[in-house]
């Protein structure tokens, strides 16, 4: 019975992006737009918070737990806040079999956390990934979702840390 | 359509086009193991226990979600066929908990029956079992255990696909997969119990019927809901003579397999310490234990005497609308028999210009089963969700295939159905908007418009409703509770009718009550000079014969009520509770409910079903039959000597073929259309689905669901703006008489509309559920 009150929990642009995706299928079908939605959601946010799953759930007329199965069916959503970087390094075997878990425990030592931690200056978090089609190219470390490094050796993973702590804050 | 010939198990079987390898196994009546295939549901094929061996099929296949070929040949238990599915139930047990001695679904698992036949005596697996975290679900389900998941999904294809709303999900992937809810929220869909029966494990069970009983300690017994007009068909589960649990009686032409969560957890109301065990007797306004003897034959005496000082018409009946035919023929038989034509059942009615003009007894139209066939309906004044849940699911289902639900109602509910056309108005223009669709329909069609609808302006919505119902091959019009409660609830009738005739179509009621028709049957309403429900309150009685109600709470004017039986000289209320109204009585009389007493209830589409009591009355309760005989024979009135429920039953339908008087036709209601209404804030009142009769009020589980909450005055934020108030304020509401609600700001409702609802103690001094309403900064 009580009314549905959403305050805006995204920007106009973001909703201007939203909507442009939900153009792309027909009216009844809105809900096709969600992975796409979440995604903007998510470059906006940061992260996927209930409030804001909540609010994409209503903007696309599709009942909230069935954004959150969406949400929670792909790894690459981040459902708890991260670090300022998202260190994804995929561990799937043929990875695995190319240094991938050596280059992960590098990782976890350098930056002192273990997967799904995040530093404690907010910095960095670490995820394990899935097979990201680069198994040629292993191990490989994607940065906020958006960047792929290859051939990851202990030298390049340094430089890539290193890089990323000295970064300017706006830019990743 | 050509039939396709199957081969199961060696077995031939004709199967429809489109069939399913389990379908055609079924109708041979063979068992294929199953976990997520559910004949209501859609196929998920996600549990892989139903893989059988198909002929030149390389690997076994899924029988839910094979379809037949003509030719196909099918071995369900072959050697494949079985290490297959021996294969499945291994991987079902890896993680699946072995706590089946302290599982409440133990005895009556589809895992636990399965693992015997298929499963292994020991595991290979001696890793550790994955754990999933308990969930809260509300007051009704319990998910404490959701470890035992085997991930069907049947729940969550339920919610979808019958209730209507999707509550439950399953989020992650793989071995990390859970069903939960929404992060935080509660399961509250009015049907939801039923995913406890679809549930194949232990992971969601009864909240309250959690650790009380086992399966194998209780007996079954067949019973009928007596909360709402459909009548469904009940299994009644009991232990040492208490009701521990109530599941459905599959009937596919009423409830199919569901029930909804009032049937199902109303139960825990027969339980309450409110319960009223002895008859009691007030004497110098204190209550006092009596023998059902000296409390009959105090009522028998007091009777007498007001009929001799002020005559049998001074003394007034108010049936509930629960009661059995049984207990409805002998109440009005005595009232008759006394002298008196005051008695009535249509406690929630206002409009009683149909009195008198109806052709036979209103009822549904059809029956429930054709509802589905409808391809355009028209549903006026229900508040279809929370009065008739299981109906609702069916025009769910419906509206989903090819039929269009077009709504007139006075408020904005979401009925989580396809509705294709709305006309949302305040409740005193009810019957102007149907008027204003026969208008547009009578225009489209070139037919002569009636003269009672030519003066009224026809606005887009009604032309979008008439346009859809025109346009249809068979159209159904309905109308809900709120229209019978309506107060010009014979004008309405009288509309739709007009209305089906110029469609060529059925109308119906929906129905108010368990036994609304029954009432109707059993006469128990003023047939002569008497008074009906709402005159018998306005003209108070010297005496009151209450059965089965509260009258503070079952009434359209409790406030009205409350006062003429306050102020009568004697009051004698047969009831299941104690309650504040039984304090305005004299004498109060344990009433067995449903469960402790044999009957009958006439259901909304005429269809009488009788039943049993599944257990002996609580205390000295008796049944309400039986209390009427005694009291029959006490007055001295003929013919009250029944040995059985059964005798008084035949005796009520007498030789008639009740669906043959079955008819929602009126004749010669005025119609008076379009004149000018008053202004100013209008109430509008629901009533809640568990505040709806006297056990559900009773029923703890039920009474902690947001649909039990404290009822508050509901508006639009204009009507809020233009009154100063805020979302949570308190405010004065006054009617007749005055109440303190907190403000809820809901803009579905009309303009100019205060949504409170009816049959709860806070708002029961307003008034009437309908009319002018005012409200004040408290």
């Amino acid at each position: 019975m009580s009314p549905q009150i959403n305050a805006p929990v995204l920007s106009v642009e973001a909703l201007t992006k939203i909507d442009r995706e939900i153009a792309k299928y027909p009216l009844d079908q809105k809900q096709s737009a969600v992975m796409a939605a979440l995604i903007v959601a998510q470059d906006e946010k940061g992260w996927l918070a209930p409030e804001t799953m909540d609010f994409i759930a209503n903007y696309l007329g599709m009942p909230s737990v069935a954004v959150y199965e969406v949400a929670t069916f792909y790894n690459m959503y981040n459902l708890q806040q991260t670090g300022r970087f998202k260190l994804t390094i995929c561990t799937c075997l043929p990875c695995g079999l190319q240094g991938a878990l050596a280059a992960a425990d590098h990782l976890k030592k350098q930056l002192g956390i273990d997967f799904n931690e995040t530093t404690a200056d907010g910095q960095f978090t670490l995820k394990e990934g899935e097979c990201m089609g680069a198994c040629a190219m292993a191990p490989v470390v994607l940065v906020n979702n958006k960047r792929m490094c290859d051939y990851m050796s202990v030298e390049k993973l340094d430089a890539l840390v290193a890089e990323l702590r000295n970064s300017s804050p706006q830019k990743v | 359509m050509a039939m396709l010939n199957v081969e199961v198990d060696g077995r031939n079987v004709e199967v429809p086009h489109g069939a399913t390898v389990m379908e055609a196994a079924n109708k041979l009546g063979i068992f294929v193991p199953h976990f997520c295939y559910h004949k209501k549901l859609s196929i998920a094929a996600n549990c892989r226990m139903c893989l059988v061996q198909v002929e030149k099929a390389a690997k076994p296949m899924p029988a839910c979600a094979t379809p037949a070929t003509d030719g196909m040949k099918v071995w369900t238990h072959s050697d494949a066929a079985k290490t297959a599915q021996k294969g499945v139930m291994e991987f079902l047990l890896i993680n699946h908990p072995l706590d089946c001695p302290i599982c409440d679904q133990g005895g009556e698992c589809q895992l636990q029956d399965l693992a015997v036949g298929y499963g292994g005596s020991t595991s290979r697996y001696d890793e550790p079992k994955r754990v999933v975290f308990h969930k809260n679900m509300g007051p009704l389900i319990s998910a404490e255990e959701m470890s035992r998941c085997i991930h069907c999904t049947r729940c969550v294809r339920f919610g979808q696909e019958v209730a209507g709303v999707m509550e439950l999900g399953m989020i992650g992937r793989g071995e990390h997969s859970e069903i939960v809810s929404f992060v935080g929220k509660s399961v509250d869909s009015e049907l939801s119990g039923n995913m406890i029966d679809l549930c194949p494990v232990g992971a969601l069970t009864s909240k309250p019927f959690r650790y009380s009983a086992r399966t194998w300690e209780l007996s079954r017994r067949k019973s009928i809901s007596p909360h709402d007009s459909l009548g469904a068909n009940l299994v009644v589960q009991i232990k040492q003579n208490k009701v521990m649990r109530v599941v459905p009686l599959e009937n596919e032409s009423l409830n199919e397999c569901w029930i909804s969560d009032r049937d199902r957890f109303s139960y825990e109301g027969l339980n309450s310490e409110q319960r009223l065990t002895k008859p009691m007797l007030k004497e110098n306004g204190a209550w006092r234990e009596v023998s059902w003897q000296l409390a009959l034959e105090h009522v028998a005496k007091r009777l007498v005497e007001i009929k001799q000082a002020h005559g049998a018409d001074t003394i007034g009946a108010l049936i509930s609308p629960l009661a059995t035919l049984e207990e409805m023929y002998l109440a009005q038989k005595l009232m008759r028999g006394f002298g008196s034509d005051n008695i009535d059942f249509r406690l929630r009615q206002s409009d009683f210009a149909a009195d008198g003009k109806r052709k036979g007894f209103p009822w549904l139209g059809m029956r429930i089963v054709d509802i589905g066939g409808l391809d355009r309906v028209l549903i006026v004044g229900s508040f279809l969700r929370k009065d008739h849940p299981l109906l609702a699911a069916r025009f769910r289902i419906a509206s989903k295939r090819t039929q269009d639900v077009n709504i007139i109602h006075v408020a904005d509910d979401d009925l989580l159905l396809n509705v294709a056309n709305k006309a949302i108005v305040p409740p005193q223009l009810l019957p102007e908007m149907l008027g204003q669709v026969i208008k547009a329909i009578a225009e489209s069609r070139n037919l002569p418009v009636p003269s009672a609808v030519a003066g009224l302006e026809v606005e887009d919505a009604a032309r979008r409703i008439a346009a859809s119902l025109a346009s249809g091959k068979l159209p159904g019009v309905f109308l809900g509770n709120l229209a019978e409660q309506h107060p010009r609830a014979g004008e309405l009738n009288a509309l739709a009718q007009m209305l089906a005739e110029m469609l060529g179509g059925r109308f119906g009621f929906l129905g108010q009550a368990a036994n609304s028709t029954g009432g109707y049957v059993a006469q128990c309403l003023p047939m002569g000079q008497g008074l009906n429900a709402i005159k018998m309150l306005e003209a108070p009685r010297k005496a009151y014969l209450l059965f089965g109600l509260e009258p503070e709470l079952d009434c359209h004017n409790p406030a009205q009520a409350s006062k003429a039986i306050g102020m009568a000289e004697f009051v004698v209320s047969i009831t299941s509770y104690r309650s504040t109204a039984a304090d305005d009585a004299d004498v109060i009389l344990p009433l067995a409910p449903f469960t402790e007493t044999s009957g009958t209830l006439i259901n909304c589409e005429g269809v009488s079903q009788s039943f049993n009591g599944v257990v002996r009355p609580a205390g000295d309760a008796r049944p309400g039959w039986k209390i009427l005989r005694v009291l029959g024979n006490l007055l001295g009135i003929a013919g009250f000597d029944y040995d059985s429920s059964e005798a008084v039953r035949d005796e009520a339908c007498g030789a008639r073929n009740l669906l043959e008087l079955l008819c929602n036709e009126v004749n010669g209601i005025s119609l008076s259309l379009g004149e000018a209404c008053e202004n100013g804030l209008q109430r509008i009142s629901d009533v809640p689905i568990y505040f709806s009769d006297p056990i559900v009020r009773r029923a703890e589980a039920l009474q902690l669901t947001s649909d039990a909450r404290q009822p508050k005055a509901w508006m639009s934020s204009a009507v809020a703006q233009s009154l100063g108030l805020a979302a949570g304020g308190k405010v004065k509401i006054v009617q007749s008489g005055t109440a303190v609600l907190e403000v809820g700001l809901d803009d579905r409702l009309p303009a100019q509309t205060v949504r409170v609802a009816a049959a709860h103690l806070s708002t029961s001094a307003l008034g009437p559920m309908f009319g002018p309403i005012t409200v004040e900064k408290a």
